[in-house]
């Protein structure tokens, strides 16, 4: 394989000014650019920045829909030109770009009175990765009941790689079911989000504050037995929804 | 059916730019359909339905793979994380053809997701053909340069497109992908003679033709002004291009682009069907 | 708890939980919409031509962005955390508290 080279030419004037003004509508159209005839390229220019304004804020938009339909199109769009301009993407996987988005939400003074924009948009961005995540075959049942009694407190389980766990203060699920049309009510606690991929489709579900306190443990390594001891949950619930989403994918029991 | 494990290169037939909405229809009927091309960049999650569709796909089909991020017309080194995913993707998938485009992405680490122009001088000459060397050696394989469209141009351009093209050719051994749609769109914009560029073009270095819709707009003179959009059915003088094309460098590979407002599958194949025509008429020598 | 106890709750909570799953549904299909919306595509495609999303004079430096009144937030009524770990701010109308007056 050849090594990349060391040097490149550097990028020429007109380059540094075309690409300096793609984001900043203040600046004038860069010097240098034609219209292919001899007239100055103008809002040809303009085609170039909108493109790139379309293409990272449509990109945010079906990533953050629910976001986006909290606040609304126009008000999306604004917020969304603002993030993209601050944060442009540092890869060219766009599935993944956004991952400052809920931080960038709740530290925007204009959006101080929607607190809980943030964590919606962190459960739509661990709904995606999850979309995204590694494959896993979940247990089967007969190896779920072929287990030793005796081996159940010495156990680890093993989760699926798109599980993750999103808290929030707010009834973040609902909320977002509300923006996307697929519920209307909405609690009066906060929540805390499982996310998994049953198949193919991500799943939030809320789990209760014990389950959620079980699972933390059972994530951060204890075996059955040390969390059980640990939280005195019953584990029946949590282990009932970890098997219906495909997230419980294997067990190790130690020594 | 084409078995996909005998084509070592995309047939001279129509493909698709695969949208994961028509999995179905396409599997149940590809109609005229001989293969079908992906953007690389939304294939690189660890799992999910992306992949698995695109395992399925690549039994039946032959895949091309259309990078839109490698930013090879930037001044930014390539993106090393990048290239290495992009080597990951064509070895499991192993495609009939790997392509990126004559533009830029990145600059200063910020990806725009747009693709840019650059000048053509002899140091972004140099620059590109350091790029396309790179990837060439990462990916262990040759690659496909495709022309871009051009809203505007660089007073400091010494080359022109089509001499630029085959000069990155000639130096790098890369193959070109020749954008019938993007010719006629920068051809309007720039006031270029389009069949003058194709009548230049290095045909014999071509492995792939795209073709798409285009919107029209104005500048501020009221020029018409043509935008890549990918949005609607292939415009009359671009199929005519395609005739001259293919009558001048013989059958290739023809895709149809459609990536915004993307029709049901019935539409997007009736329009593969018609660059089957046109391959069909080259074949069997009809004047077009 | 001792490790036997712990055992014997852990085999029941194992039985009850495959007990208690629904027959699985049929396979998921390979195409369905959400993940065509989710997945914030990479794609070739110029944007529509020279409309304002690129153009327009907002002031992206500062933080005193003016919002409109839209969008599902307005409608959105929270009640406050009633184990009161948060304070959950309750939604009204942009119009009546608007950070910019507007």
């Amino acid at each position: 394989m050849n090594a990349p080279p060391l040097f490149l030419p550097a990028a020429s004037e007109v380059e540094e000014a075309f690409r300096a003004a793609l984001l900043d509508s203040d600046m004038p159209v860069p010097a240098g650019l034609s219209d292919g005839a001899g007239q100055p390229a103008g809002r040809r220019y303009a085609v170039y920045r909108n493109n790139v304004a379309v293409a990272l804020g449509e990109a945010l938009e079906s990533g953050f829909p629910a976001v986006a339909g909290l606040l609304g199109p126009q008000n999306f769009r604004m917020v969304a030109g603002i993030y993209l301009r601050r944060h442009p993407p540092t890869s060219p996987v766009m599935p993944l770009y956004g991952a400052g988005f809920a931080a960038f939400l709740e530290t925007a003074e204009a959006l101080a009175r929607w607190p809980y924009l943030g964590d919606v948009a962190r459960l739509e961005y661990a709904l995606r990765q999850a979309y995204h995540a590694a494959d896993a075959e979940p247990l089967s049942p007969e190896a779920l009941t072929s287990l030793a009694t005796g081996d159940l407190p010495r156990t680890r389980l093993r989760l699926a790689p798109a599980l993750q766990v999103v808290r929030s203060p707010y009834p973040v699920i609902d909320i977002r079911n509300r923006a996307l049309g697929l519920g209307q009510s909405i609690g009066t606690r906060g929540q805390c989000a499982l996310v998994t991929r049953p198949e193919f489709d991500p799943v939030a579900d809320p789990l209760p504050q014990a389950d959620a306190a079980l699972l933390d443990r059972l994530m951060a390594g204890d075996t059955l037995g040390a969390a059980l001891e640990e939280t005195g949950t019953d584990p029946t619930p949590l282990l009932s929804l970890l098997i219906a989403r495909r997230a419980l994918t294997g067990l190790e029991t130690t020594q | 059916m084409l078995d996909r494990r005998q084509m070592q290169a995309l047939p001279a037939a129509p493909g698709v730019g695969y949208k994961a909405q028509h999995y179905t229809a396409l599997a149940a009927d590809p109609g005229c359909v001989g293969w079908l091309e992906i953007h690389a960049e939304n294939y690189m999650g660890q799992g999910g339905r992306p992949l698995a569709q695109l395992r399925a796909l690549r039994e039946r089909f032959p895949i091309s793979v259309h990078g839109v991020g490698l930013s090879i017309g930037g001044p930014d080194r390539l993106d090393a994380d990048h290239l290495a995913r992009l080597r990951d993707l064509c070895h499991w998938l192993d495609p009939q053809s790997f392509s990126e485009h004559l533009a830029w992405s990145t600059h200063d680490g910020a990806y725009l997701n747009d693709l840019l122009p650059l000048p053509y001088t002899d140091a972004t000459l140099a620059r590109v053909c350091d790029h396309v060397d790179e990837v060439q050696a990462v990916l262990g394989r040759r690659m496909l340069l495709e022309n871009p469209s051009s809203y505007l141009a660089f007073d400091e351009s010494t080359w022109d497109e089509v001499g630029f093209l085959a000069e990155i050719s000639r130096r790098t051994g890369c193959g070109l992908l020749l954008d019938v749609n993007n010719v006629f769109v920068s051809a309007v914009n720039l006031r270029l003679d389009p069949r003058a560029y194709i009548e230049g073009f290095a045909l014999e270095k071509v492995g792939e033709i795209h073709l798409g819709g285009h919107d029209e707009d104005a500048d501020d003179h009221g020029a018409p002004l043509l935008i890549d959009s990918h949005g609607r059915p292939v415009a009359d003088p671009v199929w005519a291009l395609l005739d001259l094309t293919l009558a001048r460098g013989g059958p290739k590979p023809v895709l149809i682009e459609w990536d915004t407002d993307v029709p049901d599958w019935p539409v997007l194949e009736a329009e593969a069907a018609r660059a089957a025509r046109a391959l069909d008429r080259i074949a069997s020598g009809v004047p077009s | 708890m001792t490790t036997k106890t712990t055992a014997v709750t852990l085999a029941s909570a194992f039985a009850a939980a495959l007990a208690a799953q629904a027959p699985a549904a049929g396979a998921a299909t390979m195409e369905k919409c959400f993940g065509v919306a989710m997945a914030g595509e990479n794609d070739c495609a110029a944007g529509p031509g020279t409309t304002c999303a690129g153009t327009s004079k907002v002031d992206y430096q500062g933080n005193s962005w003016k919002l409109v009144e839209e969008g599902t937030c307005l409608s959105i009524d929270l009640p406050k955390d009633d184990h009161g770990m948060a304070r959950m701010g309750s939604l009204e109308p942009l119009e009546r508290d608007h950070p910019m007056g507007g």
